[in-house]
Parts: structure tokens; sequence; C-alpha cells
């Protein structure tokens, strides 16, 4: 039952809102790769996208092209980035989130064992929401999946990635595994470790003015985001509590207006069948408010993070530079090793200004992408929102006409 | 065989006195007259319930037995009765002549006293008692008994049978039974005893279990057709057992026929007055009952045009209730609403006036109504509950936003409950209603000072209510009542239902406003991090829209709670109200069955009594009838004074609360409209905003 609700999710996505889809980011696609998820397959407990490349450049074998990648893949292919030390001038794109239906699944299930206990139509009325709540987040997924993609085609380096092309082209399981346990602690040492570093280059005052304000903005942008996404996600639960409200209103009315045919019941009734309706475009509102608000903020917050990653990277590799300029002058005053002290500063040196001449450009492009995005989602979410407002308003007048020309 | 049945009669006769009481209960229950000792009078009526039968439909079967259960033909006592009713009849149709029932009664209570003790006694006196018997039930009926209406309408549908024939075959009987002599009585004194039995029986049963008697008493009726033919003996025994269950079942019926007779009344008595016309005897009950039934509905007219106008003078009355104002210090403040008034009623002295009035006069002023009015099924509103916590926090607190919802919220619902109360009809007219409007000062209320120690009381009484409402088992033979207590039953677990649920829509409502608030804040965060001015100012503006829009939730959940939430409270303590006076209703039953059970009690001493020989006693115990006939007859009729009450008051009610529902709701839609104006409105300003981010 559940199964065959959601293998209707592809379906969903292709309707219209797969234009809007991937707003979070503002791309210059110039065609010669294009990305999308043309289809997604929700199993038990894994989500199956199909990944549809549609490319000119000469290192794929074909033009247009079909493969079925899990989460855990796109996991790979970010990890592989990160890991990659080439790529350490560059705000790599934030890996997705994990899809998360067990809420939804939880929900689904006390409503199976609360069956006896509510009317045949308040448990269709629940299963439906339920269900449509399922594919909200399902959808939700399939586009965090995607942005990821199109962020990475769309980037002049990692776009050339032969992971990235494996990713796309290799038609059967890449057979990557889920991180166990030794490895998943490892992270967790090194994120640990990662972060007490990340406060001591912190620390280092800057050479350059541009870091040094990107890194004082994007510290205190990264918390403000952060902060405005737990509070827009708090808002949209209770504006969705409250459609939920309206919609018992209505079931309860409705059941009210059942009892007799007398004046007030159809009366009842009438407002029933308007509080349904309400109740759909407000809890339209939530959710296109989830999607064009606490999403945007939600992937830059992420964004954001990787752009504070590469800011520390960056640190790392100053202070590294520093510490070899250090040992260098040690080594000159000792005149012992000096070769190496030498090779050493110079590594440091060069990769140090790489990752600085990159970033720069890295960090002027997200702001820009930043700004348009904001922009677009905001001019969305606001026609959107008078979209829904005009037409509440319209329901309540004509239901308000009708009323009155009852009584 | 002539002498047998004639001497079976006889003896019937004689034990009757006990057992026609009884069965006379039926009649004489609801009788303003509940003096008169009864078997006498207990006749009269079903033998004219009879006639109309036996001269219309059922002239055989009914003229069989009584023929031949005695040499003497039945025309003899028709005879008696003929002129008899042709008198009887002028009384009636003069109208309610007091003074001749008394006249009626002595002889009547004469001959009822003579015939056990000297059967000679009665011989001469039966000419005056038939007299009498015949005149009174007239009287009785065309006086205020509409108990009587739904016996004959009953009878003149489907239940014919029961009502008529039987009683018909007794009735014929009996007059022969006093008019033949009492040789026969002597002869066949045997006999009388297993008679007597066999109808005390039934009398037991009757009374006992309603389904059975009506059971047994049709079944009888059936079978009396049948085997009179065969038997006298059995047909009389069984006519007799008959009647009493009859008797007695009348009794139980009469409460469900009233209902169907006040509906069905219109068609039945052209009916009975054709019938009147045809048979001079009938003409009494029939002519009577359609007067009665004319009447009644003239009535029932008069109220619902007396409700039309009440509903369209309404607007003469004004109240509102302004400036609450907290008088006196520390615990001991409370606050003081202006109650003013705008009226042009007569009756009051002034057109506008003023008083100050604190919440412990509102519940006086509904404990007095309640106590006045409620007990006669009027529905009184119920004043808002008394709040501990809130009231506390006006008494402690400054000015915290909480107390002051909590003031206006209470002002609010004092308004309605006022309102509610001067709309009604009746207790509009009640001097303390008046007094409260007008009166500089009032006595302050004591009781409802420690209210929540009287609460626990009412919860007590509450809880012993439910108690005996589970032990009563009313039968209710009103389809209307027993529909409507469903009805509003149901009614009251949506309303509380739908009241929880409105309730968490504005507990979320606010939380939502709140969350806005919050999230508008952390927005103006952000934009003021923002590096890039426009969009950093879009932001900004962003967070001002938030704000407004956690004002205009605000707001709404405001509306959602005053105007949709207090509704629904308010008629959940409304419906409370109803099912009280239902409850009103079933208790007054309860005290009228009762009282009949009592009277029924009486009865057998009496008859005990009367086959132990103790007439010393005797006069002791008829005294103690007449007294719970009285009684009976009294609760009956207020029985029928709250049900009619309640009806009136549950139709009244039901229209008031459609009016309140359209009212109300429309008014929570149009509030939901403008604050989607609102909404479109703030929109439409940032969307150019959001279109400047460059």
């Amino acid at each position: 039952m559940m199964q065959e609700g959601l293998d209707d999710g592809p379906d969903f996505l292709s309707e219209e809102d797969r234009g809007p889809r991937a707003v979070n980011v503002d791309l210059q696609t110039d065609g010669t790769l294009q990305v999308d998820i043309s289809d997604a397959l929700s199993e038990r407990d894994k989500v199956k996208f199909t990944v549809h490349t549609k490319s000119t450049l000469p290192s794929f074998k074909q033009n247009e092209f079909s493969v079925v990648r899990q989460h855990e893949e796109f996991i790979w292919l970010h990890d592989s980035f990160v890991e990659n030390e080439e790529y350490a001038g560059y705000i790599i794109p934030p890996a997705p989130p994990r899809p998360d239906f067990d809420a939804s699944r939880e929900k689904l299930q006390k409503l199976g064992e609360g069956e006896g206990s509510m009317t045949k139509e308040e448990f269709t009325k629940m299963k439906q929401e339920l269900e449509a709540e399922y594919l909200a987040i399902f959808k939700k997924t399939v586009a965090m999946h995607e942005v990821f993609l199109c962020r990475v085609a769309a980037h002049p380096v990692l776009r050339k990635d032969l992971n990235f092309h494996v990713f796309l082209e290799y038609n059967q399981d890449l057979s990557v595994r889920g991180k166990n346990k030794k490895e998943k602690l490892e992270d967790f040492f090194k994120n640990v470790v990662k972060s007490a570093d990340g406060v001591l280059v912190a620390g280092v005052k800057d050479v350059d003015d541009f870091f040094e304000h990107e890194k004082t903005f994007l510290l205190e942008y990264h918390n403000r985001v952060k902060d405005a996404s737990a509070k827009s996600d708090r808002m949209i639960r209770s504006h969705k509590s409250a459609a939920d409200d309206i919609n018992r209103i209505a079931s309860t009315l409705y059941t009210l207006g059942t009892q007799d045919s007398t004046d007030v019941c159809k009366f009842f009734l009438k407002v029933s069948e308007l509080f349904e309706k309400t109740r759909k475009i407000e809890a339209r509102v939530a959710a296109d408010e989830d999607l064009k608000l606490a999403d945007l903020l939600k992937y830059y917050l992420r964004e954001s993070q990787a752009a504070k990653d590469l800011l520390y990277r960056r640190g790392r590799a100053l202070v590294d530079y520093e510490n070899a300029n250090k040992a260098l002058d040690k080594a000159r005053a000792k005149n012992k090793d000096v070769l190496q002290a030498e090779t050493t500063q110079q590594i440091c040196c060069q990769k140090f200004e790489k990752i600085s001449e990159s970033a720069k450009q890295e960090l002027i492009d997200f702001k820009t992408r930043r700004v348009a995005a904001f922009r677009k989602n905001l001019v969305e979410l606001a026609e959107l929102e008078l979209k829904h407002a005009k037409g509440n308003l319209q329901l309540l007048q004509s239901c308000l006409g009708v009323l009155k020309g009852d009584t | 065989m002539d002498a047998l049945s004639s001497g079976c009669t006889v003896k019937m006769g004689e034990g009757q006195n006990p057992l026609e009481a009884m069965a006379d209960s039926t009649f004489s229950a609801s009788d303003v007259l509940s003096d008169l000792p009864n078997d006498l009078l207990g006749e009269p009526p079903s033998a004219v319930f009879g006639d109309p039968l036996s001269n219309i439909s059922k002239q055989e079967s009914t003229s069989n037995p009584a023929k031949q259960s005695s040499k003497l033909p039945s025309d003899v006592p028709c005879d008696i009765f003929d002129p008899l009713h042709g008198t009887g009849m002028e009384p009636k149709d003069d109208g309610k002549n007091a003074s001749l029932i008394d006249i009626v009664i002595n002889p009547v209570t004469s001959a009822k006293d003579n015939l056990p003790v000297d059967d000679l006694l009665s011989q001469p006196e039966i000419d005056i008692p038939a007299k009498t018997k015949t005149e009174q039930p007239a009287e009785l009926r065309s006086e205020e008994r509409p108990k009587d209406e739904p016996l004959s309408v009953a009878s003149s549908k489907p239940k014919k049978d029961l009502f008529e024939d039987s009683p018909e075959d007794l009735f014929s009987e009996l007059p022969k039974t006093k008019a033949k002599t009492k040789p026969q009585m002597d002869l066949f004194g045997d006999s009388s005893p297993d008679l007597f039995m066999d109808a005390k029986a039934a009398a037991d049963t009757g009374p006992g279990r309603n389904a059975p008697a009506d059971l047994f008493s049709e079944e009888s009726v059936a079978t009396t057709t049948s085997k009179s033919a065969k038997s006298n003996i059995s047909a009389n025994s069984i006519v007799t057992a008959n009647s009493k269950a009859n008797g007695v079942h009348s009794d139980e019926e009469e409460q469900d026929i009233f209902a169907e007779a006040t509906v069905e009344l219109s068609l039945d008595s052209p009916h009975n007055n054709r019938k009147t016309l045809d048979t001079t005897k009938p003409s009494e009950p029939a002519s009577s009952l359609s007067a009665a039934a004319g009447s009644s509905k003239a009535q029932a007219k008069t109220l619902e045009e007396l409700e039309e106008e009440e509903s369209e003078d309404k607007f003469e009355l004004n109240i509102s209730i302004t400036n609450p104002e907290k008088v006196g210090d520390g615990m001991n403040a409370y606050m003081a609403y202006k109650v003013s008034t705008q009226t042009t009623l007569p009756m009051f002295r002034s057109k506008t006036f003023t008083v100050r009035r604190r919440f412990s006069d509102f519940l006086g002023l509904y404990e007095k109504l309640s106590e006045k009015h409620s007990q006669n099924g009027y529905i009184v509103p119920p004043p808002p509950e008394k709040s501990l916590l809130g009231m506390t926090k006006v008494k402690v607190g400054k000015d915290d936003p909480s107390s002051g919802e909590f003031v206006e919220r209470r002002r609010a619902s004092l308004e309605r409950y006022l309102q509610r109360v001067v709309c009604h009809p009746s207790l509009l007219q009640d001097p303390d209603v008046r007094e409260f409007l007008e009166r500089e000062e009032l006595p302050r209320a004591v009781n409802t000072q420690a209210l929540s120690g009287a609460g626990f009381l009412k919860m007590i009484n509450k809880a012993t209510d439910a108690v005996s409402k589970m032990t009563i088992k009313m039968n209710e033979s009103d389809v209307w009542f027993e529909e409507k207590l469903q009805e509003v039953e149901s009614e009251d677990q949506q309303l509380r239902k739908l009241h929880a649920v409105v309730d968490s829509l504005v507990s979320h409502r606010k939380e939502l406003s709140v969350n806005t608030a919050v999230f508008a804040k952390s927005v103006a965060m952000l934009g003021s991090s923002e590096d890039n001015t426009a969009l950093s100012r879009a932001l900004s503006q962003l967070a001002e829209l938030e704000d407004k829009i956690e004002q205009l939730h605000q707001e709404q959940a405001g509306n959602d709670f005053f105007v949709f939430t207090e509704l629904l409270a308010d008629y959940i303590r409304l419906l409370g109200a109803v099912r009280g006076s239902f409850d009103q209703r079933m208790k007054s039953w309860q005290r009228w069955q009762d009282a009949q059970t009592t009277l029924q009690k009486k009865r057998e001493a009496e008859a005990k009594l009367l086959w132990a020989n103790k007439p010393d006693k005797l006069q002791q115990a008829k005294d103690e009838i007449a007294e719970w006939e009285g009684k009976v007859t009294q609760y009956e009729r207020e029985f029928e004074r709250v049900s009619a009450t309640v009806r009136k008051e549950v139709i009244r009610f039901e229209k008031e609360k459609a009016r309140d529902f359209k009212k109300q709701i429309i008014k929570y839609l149009e509030s939901l409209l403008q604050s989607q104006q609102q909404l479109i409105k703030y929109w439409e300003a940032f969307l150019p905003e959001a279109k400047a981010i460059a």
C-alpha cells in the first residue's frame, strides 16, 4: 500500500514542481554537461535515484545515459572530493542529507494502530495526509540530491573529476558501502581534531583583508543562518499544526452537519467544506514556506559550512606556511637541513597561494550564487504566498456570499 | 346460566369496588376532584368510551357479552345512560362548573360508601350516582384534563379494542349489577373470590410491566370477544381482568398518547365530532376532547406567536457590559462591571440605566433564576464558570496581558450570558432579572462566594443525579423527547470535540505567532550580517513582514478564541442546561409514577380492609386514597406542564442556537477574510523588495 503510494513519487516529480526544484543554486549551464534525477524509487530502507546525464563532453561514451544511484554513492562522491587535495581550494558542494522517512513511517504505523479508534473518514483523511507528507519528504530528498549533482556539474573543475564521471556513467553498482564502525570512529576523531584545529587556525590573524573579512562574515553568517533555519522550521511546524487543526475542525463540523438535515446542519456542512479547502491552502502555504524558505536557509547552512571548511583549509595552509617559514629561518640560523626546509616552505607557499587564489574566486562565486538564490526563492515565496492568500480570500468571499444569502 | 352469570356480576360488583377503584385510578388519578372515590366515577368514562365503539365499529362484539352475561339487556343501562348523557352534556357545554361537580361528588361518594355496606341502598340510589357519574366524566373532561384526551384519541385509533371493548363490557354490565338484586350475590358468593383473585392477578401484572400489560390486555380482548360467546363466567372474569389491566395500562399509556394526541388531535377531533352527532353518548368525551384539542392547539399557536413576537421585540432591550474595574486591593479585590441597559419596554422605569455589578452578582442571579425556573423545565442560561486561577492573577498581577485577556474574556461572556437571559421571554419577566438590571444596590450574593465549595456540592449532586438517572428507567413513550435527548447528547459530544480542536487551533496559532516573531528576529539578524546590501535590505524587509504576520496570527488567534471557541464553550454549557431540563422532566415523571405506585398500594390496602371487613379503618384508607389521588393528579399535571415547557424551550433553544451559530461563524469567517486581505497587502509590498535584490 505504502509502496504503491511511493511509486507514484516520480510522477509527482515530473509535474509542475519540476522546474523550481533546483532552486537553491544559480548555475550557469553551458549545455555541455547537464545532470538531473529523472526518476526515484523508494524502497523499504533506501531510495534509488535514476541519474540522467546529457553531455557533449568527449570523455563520455554516449551523449545521453542514465544510471541508478543510491544515497551512499552520493556520499562517496562527496567524500572523494573532500579528500582530494587538489580540491582544497574549492568550496566542495555540500552532500545531500540522508533521506529520513523514519518519522513519517512511524506516524503511518501509529495511524495503523489507531485505526479502530477513529471513523473511516478520519482514517482515510489521516492516511492521505501522511502519504502526502511522505511524498513531500521524498520530493525534497530527491531535490537535494539533484542540487548536489547540478552544483558539481556546473563547477568548472569538479565537473571534470574522474570519480564524478564514473558516478554518472558506470552502469553497475559502484559497490560503495556505508562506513563501518571503525571508520566512523576515525571520522569522529578527525572532526574533533579538525574543530580544535579550526579554533587555533581561526585565531590566527589573516594577512589578507579579504579573507579576514570573509572569515568573520562566514562565522557570523553561518551561526545566524543556522538559527534562522531552526526558527523557520519551528514556524513552519506550527503552521502545519494549525492547518491540521483546521482539517480536524472541518471533519468535526462535517459530523455535526450530518446529524440531521436542518438549516444549521446545512450551514455546518458548508462551513466544513470551506475549511476543508482552506486547510489545503494553509497546508500548501506551510509546504511552500518549507520549500522556498526553510530549504533555502538549510542549504546555505551547509554551503556556508563548506565555505567555512574552505577557509579552514586555507588557514591551515597558512599556518603550515608560516611554520615552514619559521622552520626555514631556524634552519638557516642553524645552517642545518636548509634545503629540506626550503622545499617544505616552498611547497607550503605554493599550496597556500593556490588555495588562496581559487578560494577568493570561490567565495566571490558563493556570494553571487547566494544572492541570486535568495532573490529567486524570496520572489517565488512572495508570489506563492500571494497566490495562496488570494485563493483563500476568494474561497472565504464566495462562502460568505452563500452563507449570507442563506440567512 | 343467567343466574350464574348475573350472580357473578353481582359479586364482581362487590369485589369490584376496590378493583374498580384501581382501574379508576387511571381516570380519577388525573382528576381535579380526586377526593371522589371512584368506582362509580371510573365506570362512566369507560362506558362513554365504549359506547362510540359499540355504536360504530364493534357493536356486536361488545353487545354480545353484555347480553349474554345477564338476562337484563344492555339496553337497560344504555337507557339509563342516554338521558343522563343528555344532562351530562350540558354542564360540559356550559363550561367548567365547579359547583356542579361539587353536587355531583356528594351523591357519588354516598353511593359508593353505601354500596358495599348495604346493597339495598344501592338500588334506589342508582339513579343519582348514575347521573352523577355521567355528568362527572363530562365535567372532568371539559375541565382541565388533557389526560383524558389522549385516552379518547387513542381509543379512536388502533388501541380502540383495548380501551373500548372491555370497559364497555364491564360497564354495560355494571349498572345491571347494581340494579340487580343481592340474593344472587349470596348464591354465587363462592365464585367471587376467584374472580377477584383473577382480576387482581391481572392487575398485578398490569402495573408491574407495561409491555406485558399491553399484550395481556390485547389478548384478553381477543379472548373476550371469542370466549364471551361460550361462557359468561369466563367472559366476565376475563373482562374484569382485562378492564383492570386496561385501567392500569391506560395509566401508563397516557403520556405517550398525549404526545400523539397533540399532533393528531386535529385529525381526530372532527371525526369525534361526527361521532358526537351520531350518538349522544360519546359526544361528551369526543367534543370535550376536540374542544380541549382546539384550545391546546390554540395555546400552542399563541405560544409560537409569542415566541415570534419575542424575537422581534428583542431589539427593544439592549444590554452591554463595559468598563471592567478592579475594586479593592489584594485578595479581597474584585472586578466590577458596568451593566448598561437600553430599552423601550414599559416594564422598566426608564429607557436607559446603568448599574455596577460584580461577578458573584451574576452567579447569584443565575442561582435565583435556576432555583425558580429550572424545575419547571426552563432552560436557564448558565453563567461563565468561576475561575480562581484567572481571578487570582487579576488580583495579584498588575497589568500582564494574560490577566487583561482574562478580564476581557469574562466581560464578554458575562455580556453574552445576560443577553441570553433577557432574550428569554419568561426569564425577562422575572422580578430578579429586573432588579438585577435596575436596582442600584443589590444584596450581596452569598452562596456563590465560595463557589469552589459549592461547586463540590454541586458535583456530588450531579453524581447522585447521575446515579438516579441510571436507576430511573423512564419508560419514555414520547418519541420526540427521546430523539431530542439523543440529539442533544450527541451534539454535546460533537461540540466538545469541536471545542477541543478549535482550542488546539488557538494554541497552535499562538505558537505560530510566537515562532513567527522569533523567526522575524532571526531573519533580521541574518539580514544584518548579510554583506550584500540589497539582500540585506530584503531580509530586513522580510523580518518586518514576518513581524506583521505575527501580529496577524495573534489577532486571528484572538478571533479564533473569542468568536469561535467561546461560542462553543457557551453552547456546551447551554447544552448542559438543556439536559438539565430533560432531567427535570424525568424527575417530575418519576414523582408522578411514585405517587401512582403509592396510590396503588393504598388501594390494595383498602381492598384488603374491605375483604377483611374492617369498616373502622376503611374511612382512613379512603381518605388516604383521596389524598394520593390528588397528588397523582397534581404530579401528572406538573409532568405535563414540564414536558410542554421543555418542548417549547428546546425549540426556542434550537432557534436561538441556529441564529447564534450562523451569526458567529459568519463573523469568524469575516475575521479570516480580513486577515487574508492583510496578508495579501503585506506580501504585495514585499514582492518588489525581493525583486530588487541584485
